[in-house]
């Protein structure tokens, strides 16, 4: 080997080497810096002199058009406002909880606030992931915090501390077709016995004049979607009648869960019969599916949050508008016995809340969308993004997008309750507006109303355990004993890994039980 | 004499610098390669594994992993997860006793035959007890869960994905790379076309198929219309559904299998053809002792490939059916994805580690036995 040979290996190790210990280094502070603070500010910069100048944020929250759309719509209102600048990136709803957990979770803290269910605080509120929102909003005048409706405050905080602003409040209401059901001298159904009865009657029959057989009912039923939810609107009546306090998952007692009964094997013969009465692939639907299906006139029924209310009013793609009527959930004139698992009729002892003999407990699912700050991002971007949250809830907005259907955000305030004109000028009837919010605020209102599962992990609990054991039993794979059986053992799974009696302590103070 | 001995110092040194740099050299060449190779794929191998034995919380400022030792592999088997991941197994009848007899039958014969032979190894030995035993364990699965009240598992219905799959794509493949590699007008054109499905992400073709197989309102409604099956819905039925994913599939991947065998047919000789239509060979004998020994070790390959990627199908199942109805057109990595959104990171790790063994059992048995005896008895 000649020496120039030898030379140029002794330079290449000496190179590999360099390279190896370079790659090895710790990275310079330039290359750390999160990419938002990177931009050009030519690019982002608004005109100077602005609270959030040249501050940029990223939200968080589910793949549009709806939910996302306010925010996308009202962002560059915001940047003209404040200065700051709003990115919104969507993901689909069932990875929403995912994502959000693993970007605070690992570090990555990518987003500096999310859109979300307000039900998923108690898992991100005790591990310091969000930030408490609580100072933010005593000093925030023009949020009008007090116009809230008091149930969505609680809903909205843990532990007496605010977490999330919200711009939605959800509940499910029933829908039906006016017209419909008048001609076939058919009454708005009471119980979920009426339901399907009037399901039955109208189903096959042609509901929007296109010489086709439309459906008596539409409830989707596809997996990883709203199956979950909706089968809790069933069972609810049939479980709870002595009020929120007294619970419809878990016994508070012990935490065992209230599935395993005669009152939730109704629940789920009614939801499945709905299906004999809907569309043939309503096992593979989503709400979306059914809305499409209800605000083309093809059902006589459905059920829904307060979404088909705005949806129905739409000229461009409505042909349901002023007939279509809503009730708050039906309900049940037995109830279950919580000592025997066994239903028992309905008297002045066993449902106390119950109207004409009928026990309604309209379920709050989901508790609708709202905003969250990321606890572990600069405080400037903190502050902005409580700004931007606090901006699409305050009445001005709030009041206008709650009355279009295209944002799938509906009413929360007391103000959007009151103010009837708003929604005339929305293209309301003066008699469906009073009808649509009477519907939704009497459920809101409702002593027995029934809200979202509060507790850590109720995510696993509802929709992947509920989801799957459910989504099988609709596919005809379990019987009703089987499901309520495997919903039950998994259910205990979960609370036993989780700590029972801190799951009891959640529960307990989420629903006011003593 | 000993020359090195006599020779000055610096001349020695240079020597040995250069012998050590000489049989250094090469491996500090490959050694950034082969670090980044060991970061890349054998560090989240192995990190997996402990993730896979271990539960995942939420705690203050972040997350805590805690070992669990085999609770989640125990899960899938005999837990809350069984149902899900195995199936429901059907009581026994004659006829499953009968079916699995076979197999159990053919497996011994398999078994006996090796014993029988001379080249018997250690080795050999130990790969085809496993084999046997994972063979007869996979049987016992399917025999169980297929028919009879049994329900398939996301184990067993990846199976059927794969290997119904593979088996159409290979057969259109070959049926298209056959047509056109004959001189007919317009083939040129046509390859182009039926390379196009391979050319869409699978999102959109499971979102395509979506909407081909919804029968109120498709494109296709009017035919279900006129054939009466307005109220038929592929997804109602966990075997239409199943249908309608692997039709998406087949029609997504057998591209793949056309590209390749049209270059295997084009690339054989054809002195060996022109020899057999001379002798008056018929097209069948051609194809069976000409082209086909020819195109088979690239088929061989391509299936392989094909089965390694197969194993991994999400896309459609999530797009077209939500995985439903039910559990019923869940694939294993489907079902890694569920346990990972729900946040349970350790039975998610658990079954890709199960979806691992699976392609590693049947990759290795393809290598081993089948492809390898194909090539040789060429």
């Amino acid at each position: 080997m000649n020496s120039k040979n030898m030379l140029l290996k002794l330079l290449s190790l000496m190179i590999v080497f360099g390279v190896l210990i370079t790659a090895c280094a710790p990275a310079a502070t330039a290359t750390t810096a999160p990419a938002m603070t990177e931009a050009p500010a030519a690019t982002t910069a608004p005109a100077a002199g602005k609270i959030f100048d040249g501050v940029t944020i990223n939200i968080l929250t589910f793949v549009g058009p709806q939910v996302a759309e306010p925010l996308q719509r009202r962002g560059p209102d915001f940047t003209a406002l404040t200065g700051a600048t709003v990115n919104v990136i969507t993901v689909p709803n069932s990875d929403l909880y995912q994502k959000v957990l693993t970007d605070s979770t690992s570090g990555t803290n990518a987003y500096d606030g999310y859109l979300f269910a307000p039900s998923w605080i108690v898992d991100f509120a005790p591990a310091g992931l969000i930030e408490d929102l609580t100072p933010y909003v005593a000093k925030d005048k023009d949020l009008q915090w007090d116009d809230v409706v008091k149930s969505l405050q609680d809903f909205n905080s843990y532990d007496g501390k605010i977490y999330s602003i919200p711009l939605d409040g959800d509940i499910h209401t029933v829908y039906y077709r006016i017209d419909s059901l008048k001609d076939a001298g058919l009454e708005p159904p009471k119980t979920w016995d009426d339901y399907l009865a009037v399901a039955k009657a109208l189903n096959g029959k042609d509901l929007n004049g296109d010489g086709t057989p439309d459906y008596g009912s539409c409830i989707s039923k596809a997996p990883a979607q709203q199956s979950y939810w909706w089968i809790w609107s069933i069972a609810a009546p049939y479980i709870q009648s002595k009020g929120t306090s007294q619970g419809t998952f878990f016994n508070t007692k012990d935490m065992t869960p209230l599935v395993n009964n005669d009152a939730f094997k109704r629940a789920l013969e009614v939801y499945k019969e709905t299906g004999l009465y809907g569309p043939p692939d309503e096992t593979n639907q989503g709400v979306g599916d059914s809305r499409g299906l209800f605000i083309s006139g093809r059902c006589a029924l459905t059920m829904d949050w307060g979404d088909i209310g705005t949806l129905a009013i739409d000229k461009d793609n409505s042909k349901v508008i002023d007939k279509v009527g809503t009730l708050i959930t039906p309900g049940s004139t037995e109830v279950l016995d919580w000592d025997t698992g066994k239903l028992v009729p309905c008297d002045a002892t066993t449902c106390p809340y119950a109207v004409d003999g009928v026990n309604h407990a309209p379920f709050a699912s989901f508790g609708g969308w709202a905003g969250a700050v990321n606890a572990a991002v600069d405080q400037k971007k903190k502050d902005a993004a409580y700004a931007f949250f606090s901006y699409m809830s305050q009445p001005a907005q709030s009041g206008v997008d709650v009355t279009l259907g295209k944002t799938g955000y509906n009413p929360y305030r007391k103000s959007q309750f009151s103010n009837t004109q708003a929604w005339i000028d929305a293209g309301f009837s003066q008699a469906a507006a009073e009808n649509y919010l009477g519907a939704i605020a009497a459920s809101q209102g409702s002593p027995n109303v029934v809200w979202d599962l509060r507790i850590p992990k109720n995510h696993e609990y509802i929709q992947v355990e509920l989801d799957r054991i459910l989504s099988q039993y609709i596919a005809g794979d379990l019987t009703i004993d089987e499901t309520a059986q495997q919903l039950y053992d998994s259910w205990e799974t979960i609370t036993n890994d989780a700590g029972r009696d801190a799951q009891l302590t959640f529960y307990k103070g989420t629903i006011g039980a003593k | 004499m000993n020359t090195e001995t006599e020779e000055p110092q610096p001349s020695s040194i240079r020597t040995v610098i250069s012998t050590v740099a000489d049989r250094l050299a090469a491996s500090v060449f490959i050694l950034p390669t082969v670090l980044a190779l060991l970061f890349l794929s054998i560090f989240p191998l192995i990190a997996s594994l402990y993730v896979s034995l271990a539960k995942f919380d939420i705690a203050k400022g972040g997350y805590k992993l805690t070992f669990v030792g085999l609770n989640n592999y125990k899960k899938l088997f005999v837990g809350s997860e069984g149902d899900h991941f195995l199936g429901k197994f059907a009581p026994n009848t004659p006829l499953t006793w009968m079916v699995f007899g076979l197999i159990v039958i053919a497996l011994a014969i398999f078994l006996a035959r090796y014993l029988l032979n001379a080249r018997v190894s250690i080795s050999g030995l130990i790969g085809r007890v496993l084999l046997t035993l994972g063979f007869g364990t996979l049987s016992w699965m399917l025999v169980h869960t297929l028919w009879n009240g049994g329900r398939l598992g996301t184990a067993s219905t990846t199976l059927v994905y794969v290997f119904v799959g593979i088996f159409f794509q290979y057969i259109l493949g070959l049926s298209l790379a056959m047509l056109t590699v004959q001189r007919l007008p317009g083939r040129r054109f046509f390859r182009v076309i039926f390379l196009l499905p391979m050319m869409i992400t699978p999102v959109g073709v499971a979102y395509m198929f979506r909407m081909l197989t919804d029968t109120s309102k498709g494109p296709f409604t009017p035919i279900w219309q006129g054939l009466g099956l307005i109220n038929f819905s592929w997804v109602n039925n966990a075997w239409g559904a199943r249908t309608a994913i692997l039709i998406g599939d087949v029609w997504q991947w057998t591209p793949f299998m056309f590209i390749v065998l049209v270059a295997a047919l084009e690339s054989q000789a054809v002195e060996p053809i022109e020899a057999a239509t001379v002798d008056g060979a018929n097209s069948w004998q051609i194809f069976r002792f000409i082209t086909w020994p020819a195109i088979l070790p690239v088929s061989m390959t391509l299936i392989l490939i094909r089965l390694i990627e197969a194993f991994k199908i999400v896309d459609l199942p999530n797009v077209m059916t939500n995985g439903g109805p039910g559990t019923a057109t869940q694939s294993l990595t489907y079902h890694a994805y569920i346990n990972w959104r729900a946040l349970n990171i350790g039975a998610s790790a658990a079954v890709a580690y199960m979806l691992l063994f699976l392609v590693t059992f049947f990759s290795m048995i393809f290598v081993n036995l089948i492809r390898q005896r194909t090539v040789e008895t060429l």
